[in-house]
């Protein structure tokens, strides 16, 4: 077998493991509910019997290893069981019905931002590596480094204090509906995505500022300069062949970091998110949503992150052409 | 013979040799040298620290004193007004210095104490100890930390304690990742071979050939550890699952007085409340971060942010 | 093969760098590295650019190409090539010159070529992108460059990446990228340093021979005044960013105006009278050993080490040399065989060895930077064996860490100083008195002075020839250099892929006939003796001995 396409498998074997024992671990966290638990779901007025049968609909009384396998099974045909939310009233939801909108709002929300960060952060890091300890690269630097260690909703609320109460330029709310046009839709997730970006691109652009750094003092890069190669054949022919792997672990690292900045986001613009809806169940302790959420987060950073490793394995030349 | 003119002596051997000098006196010098970011974060990172431990000395009114006027405006007696239960929020952020710093500090220095010592160990111990902890350390990372502690703290419940354990257990993950890493390079120097040669114990070892040499990147470590734990329990309490009311804390600060920001036309310093905690958070990561910079440009000299 | 250089007739003057200076960068201020120096070359001339670390010589190379290397500044000079002034000149009129009319050859020809590119590609681009030849020509020329500097299989060898070959093979690879061009003048910046000396004989003659061939200058940068001697028609030693001597290298050779220029071959002037002993302090007994269990690192290895002398073991990266030293300390337990201590077998492993086996064996590192803790003074680490093994304390550890001082030349105030406060001479000191604390019969000495200078190497193996006499020491000495051998073994152990090839006394090892591989490695360690590549190579072409496909 070509070593690529084994070393690909084998990434993508451990890729998998890596999911199976965090969703190993996301199941267990149900074994941990104090004693009590029903009884708060259900209300104080449940009777013994209902919480017996919900007992036994949780399946609390079989093994463990039984009930993952129902769950797992479930889990990747779509159903994640129903919510606690509404038992004591007896209006139960399936996770799914709840999580399924949201879903494709935290997506549409994720890929905005992606969109407009990921080349302005790659175009601030490459100029400033190649501009390096120039003006520019100051003050992009000193800029970014106090962006960095800004939480994410001090930069939501300032952005809503000067773009959407001082100028009313933006909505500062982003309650978007299923039947919310694309337009309008873009015009009110601005200010999220705004807040994401700033957030990311400072992020980014120091990593990829510092790859490019990295690569740019490589002794293969001097000889080229050495060699009389022109300042645009140095970066696009020794240079770039060699930064895929490096910019794709910054884009991957960062949108995984996405991933979780949109948590806050979401509930800083009453946003009808997953993170939001986590939040809420996290207060309500509604605990199969709470597990459905933190799964679909897992799920995405791992495969995000799986991403980048095959990426880096499919470009680096010493796997590409073996001895 | 080559030398007869060359009057060469073991002790008067030039080369690059560094001058003798004191701790305190490279300590001074570094300092002196030191730039204006690091100086400013210096200053406010103190600043911070008295603010702490002096909070019941500094803050006008106790942590929780319920005055009569909800959501009061600015004024000579509450100088930043009141919130929404009437409670003046100067001496909530002056309280809330302490407790979220606190909360931060013991969190990050727990997860430094778990974290850190099998970090070392694993490095030195090479086989099912590493392999093992390793492992273990790579799942618990691929699950993003702020959504693993919000999952965790619906099971366990949102108080101090659980909180504190929670998030240093998680943190402990990349803190043993660079502890390992940074004591990797040190158990393969040739030193350490030296004194496992001579028959010295683990403990020795560890004590005096390890940690003093994996000391200032675990310094600076700790700076940047100490930014991502409190920006993490401040959005945590933000919100609403980190640290419970009624005790002062600047991330659950911001979210109860949000609302205000909507009255910026009418009243721009009441809009202003919520950005005080927010802002009281981002400057001091600003001046960790600062600080942080300076330290690893000074120990390492080769860095270039992470 | 052709005729020696240096009977070469110089052409016109085309290098001319006049009262060059040069500041680094570094501690937040910038200092000077090279402090008015001259060069002159002619076309044609292979200049050799000697100096020890730190002398500056390959920054002075770089300048001659008109090029600062990043974090270094030109301050002062002029540099004219071929009547241009290439300080004069903004970047691009540089990159027209480089890689047509100059090219650079580098020391890690590894790290220097672009993992993502064909050898091919790489040699033609700067031909090709200057637009001196179509890109089919030069990759013919190309081929016929690596058929003359004999690289294995010319035609095809252009079609691998840099990691698919060796790396003798590479730097004569980058050889031919540097002469795709033609240029008038080549930088040798320590080109075969990294190589082991059995490929380097074989990349200088190659080198060597190219640059004759198409009559180009060249400045050959180095630290080995013997592999200088081979290349060079003139030679210029560097020191401190100064200029010590210029000379014809055969009038160099014979007659060196400096001092310190001689002081570049101390070692080699140092000899040691071979004694032997009947007594074996430490035998090495049939041992095999491996680092996880596929290869065998060391096959059937029994060494006798006699006790008062000085065994050293030589061979090339890979032989195994420093695998029998972990051997011998327990480090690495052997999978058969044993190691016999004054006739009683010591534990096999490290673990299970009392405390004063451990102090009877000591060990000194090739680098002392590594080898002691850079926050212990020279106090705690002196002191510390002499605690830990002797249970010395209070007035009396003093009084014994300052006798060891004494011992290796140096005084009490070097007591609480950092390793970073030391020279590299004075660190190895440290080491040995660190080794000498615990009152050892048994020193590994491993590499012990080839990162040092010259001049540093011979005080050092003086020390250690001074301290056998006085205390009986008995000294395993790991080296891959001949000359430290001759100046301080009595017995030689010649090692080749995990395998003791030939042991004996030192002048019985050195005189012929040898095995082989001694031959080969004992042949291919440069002399002083500018005719001595040509009539190797003479010697070697009658035989057939060398194969140049070999690396």
């Amino acid at each position: 077998m070509h070593p690529i396409v084994r070393t690909v498998l084998q990434r993508l074997g451990l890729g998998l493991l890596t999911l199976f024992v965090v969703s190993v671990i996301i199941f267990s966290s149900l074994q941990f509910l104090p004693g009590d638990f029903a009884t708060s779901v259900l209300g104080q007025a449940a009777t013994p019997e209902t919480v017996a049968a919900f007992r036994r609909e949780l399946g609390l009384n079989e093994p463990a290893i039984t009930r993952y396998i129902q769950w797992i099974g479930g889990v990747l045909q779509g159903d994640f069981g129903s919510s606690f939310s509404g038992r004591s009233q007896g209006r139960e939801r399936e996770v799914m019905e709840l999580i399924g909108p949201r879903l494709w709002n935290t997506l549409f929300l994720a890929g905005m931002t992606a969109i407009i960060a990921v080349p302005l952060a790659l175009t601030l890091g490459i100029t400033a590596a190649l501009y390096r300890n120039s003006f520019y690269d100051r003050a992009v630097n000193a800029t970014t480094l106090t962006t960095i260690s800004f939480p994410e909703f001090f930069v939501a609320y300032i952005l809503i204090l000067v773009l959407a109460t001082l100028w009313k330029v933006f909505p500062s709310l982003a309650n978007v509906r299923e039947s919310t046009e694309l337009a309008d839709r873009i015009y009110m997730t601005a200010l999220p995505a705004l807040t994401l970006t700033l957030v990311i691109v400072a992020h980014m652009m120091r990593m990829t500022r510092a790859a490019i750094i990295n690569l740019l003092a490589s002794p293969y890069i001097e000889m080229a300069r050495l060699k009389g190669v022109s300042k645009s054949n140095v970066i696009i022919k020794h240079a770039l062949p060699n930064a895929w792997a490096p910019i794709v672990n910054v884009i991957a690292f960062n949108l995984a970091y996405l991933v979780v900045g949109v948590v806050v986001v979401e509930v800083v613009f009453v946003y009808p998110g997953v993170g939001q809806l986590m939040v809420d169940a996290v207060t309500t302790r509604d605990i199969p949503v709470v597990q459905a959420c933190a799964l679909i987060f897992a799920a995405t950073y791992i495969l995000l992150n799986l991403f980048a490793d095959i990426v880096s394995i499919v470009t680096n030349p010493r796997l590409l052409h073996p001895r | 013979m080559s030398t007869d003119d060359q009057t060469y002596s073991a002790a008067g051997e030039v080369a690059s040799v560094a001058e003798r000098r004191t701790w305190w006196d490279r300590t001074w010098r570094n300092l002196k040298k030191a730039p204006v970011t690091a100086w400013f974060g210096m200053i406010v990172i103190s600043f911070y620290f008295i603010l702490a431990v002096f909070a019941p000395l500094l803050a006008p009114y106790g942590e929780s004193q319920i005055f009569d006027t909800p959501y009061a405006p600015w004024s000579s007696e509450f100088w930043f007004g009141t919130d929404q239960l009437g409670r003046d929020v100067l001496s909530r952020l002056i309280y809330g210095a302490r407790n979220t710093i606190g909360i931060a500090v013991a969190t990050t220095a727990l997860s430094f104490l778990i974290g850190g010592s099998l970090g070392v160990m694993a490095a030195i111990n090479r086989s099912w100890l590493d392999q093992g902890l390793s492992r273990f350390v790579d799942v618990l990372m691929a699950i993003p930390s702020l959504i693993f502690s919000l999952m965790l703290l619906s099971i366990f419940g949102s108080n101090v304690i659980n909180l504190i354990i929670i998030i240093a257990v998680l943190d402990a993950t990349r803190v043993f990742r660079l502890a390992r890493a940074v004591s990797l390079n040190v158990v393969v120097m040739d030193y350490v071979e030296a004194s496992r040669l001579r028959g010295e114990s683990l403990g020795w070892v560890m004590r005096r050939d390890i940690l003093p040499n994996i000391l200032p990147p675990m310094v600076a470590e700790f700076g940047l550890r100490f930014c991502f734990v409190f920006l993490t329990i401040a959005s945590l309490s933000f919100l609403g699952v980190g640290i419970q009311p009624p005790t002062a804390d600047w991330g659950s600060m911001v979210r109860e007085n949000a609302q205000l920001i909507s009255f910026a036309e009418y009243d721009m310093k009441a809009a202003m409340t919520p950005l005080l905690p927010a802002g009281a958070i981002a400057l001091l990561t600003v001046a960790v971060n600062f600080v942080v910079d300076w330290f690893l440009h000074k120990t390492s000299g080769i860095r270039d942010e992470k | 093969m052709k005729s020696k250089s240096g009977d070469r007739t110089a052409g016109d003057l085309l290098l001319d760098m006049r009262d060059i200076r040069i500041d680094g960068f570094s501690d937040d201020i910038w200092h000077p590295i090279i402090k008015g120096v001259d060069l002159k070359l002619h076309r044609g001339e292979v200049m050799g650019l000697i100096g020890e670390s730190g002398a500056g010589k390959s920054t002075l190379g770089k300048a001659a190409m008109g090029y600062a290397q990043p974090g270094c500044r030109i301050t002062e000079g002029t540099i004219q090539f071929d009547g241009m002034d290439l300080r004069a000149m903004n970047d691009a009129q540089l990159r027209e010159l480089h890689g047509s009319r100059i090219a650079y050859v580098a020391q890690s020809a590894a790290a220097s070529f672009n993992p993502a590119h064909r050898l091919i590609d790489q040699c033609v681009e700067a031909t090709v992108g200057h637009g001196l030849r179509p890109d089919d020509e030069a990759k013919k020329d190309a081929r016929e460059l690596f058929a003359a500097l004999q690289l294995p299989d010319p035609d095809n060898i252009g079609d691998r990446y840099p990691h698919q070959v060796s790396g003798g093979q590479l730097q004569r690879a980058m050889t031919a990228m540097a002469m795709s061009s033609r240029p008038d003048l080549i930088i040798f910046d320590e080109p075969t340093t990294a190589l082991d000396v059995t490929t380097q004989v074989e990349v200088l003659a190659a080198m060597r021979d190219i640059v004759e061939q198409f009559h180009t200058a060249a400045i050959y940068i180095t630290h080995d005044l013997a592999v200088v001697a081979q290349m060079a028609d003139v030679i210029k030693v560097l020191r401190y960013g100064e200029t010590v001597e210029d000379a014809p290298a055969r009038q160099m050779l014979k007659k060196p105006e400096e001092a310190y220029t001689r002081s570049l071959w101390a070692v080699r002037s140092l000899e040691k009278p071979q004694e032997t002993s009947e007594d074996i302090i430490l035998r090495v007994n049939a041992v095999d050993a491996s680092y996880g269990s596929s290869i065998k690192v060391l096959e059937d290895v029994t060494i006798d080490i006699p006790r008062g002398s000085t065994v050293a073991v030589v061979g090339e990266s890979g032989s195994g040399k420093s695998t029998t030293a972990r051997v011998i300390t327990g480090l690495l337990p052997p999978m058969k065989g044993d190691v016999l201590f004054n006739d009683e077998p010591l534990p096999l492993a490290l673990k299970d060895r009392t405390k004063d086996q451990l102090r009877r064996i000591q060990m000194i590192y090739q680098m002392a930077d590594t080898a002691m803790n850079p926050k212990h003074t020279v106090r705690d680490i002196i002191g510390r064996p002499l605690e830990f093994y002797l249970g010395l304390s209070g007035k009396e550890l003093d009084g014994r860490i300052s006798e060891l001082l004494k011992m290796i030349e140096l005084d009490d105030s070097f007591m609480e100083r950092l390793p970073s406060e030391l020279s590299g001479g004075q660190k190895q000191r440290i080491c040995i008195a660190r080794a000498l604390a615990a009152d050892p019969e048994l020193i590994i000495c491993d590499e012990v002075t080839s990162a040092l200078d010259q001049i540093v190497q011979e005080g050092i193996l003086k020390l250690l020839l001074r301290l056998q006499k006085e205390f009986n020491i008995t000294y395993l000495f790991i080296t891959h250099d001949i000359a430290t051998v001759k100046a301080i073994s009595d017995q030689i152990v010649v090692m080749f892929q995990g395998r003791v090839v030939e042991q004996g006394m030192k002048n019985d090892i050195l005189s012929p006939p040898h095995p082989d591989y001694t031959q080969l490695l004992l042949s291919s360690v440069p002399e002083m003796d500018p005719d001595w590549l040509t009539s190797l190579l003479e010697s070697r072409g009658e035989t057939g001995a060398m194969s140049a496909s070999g690396n």
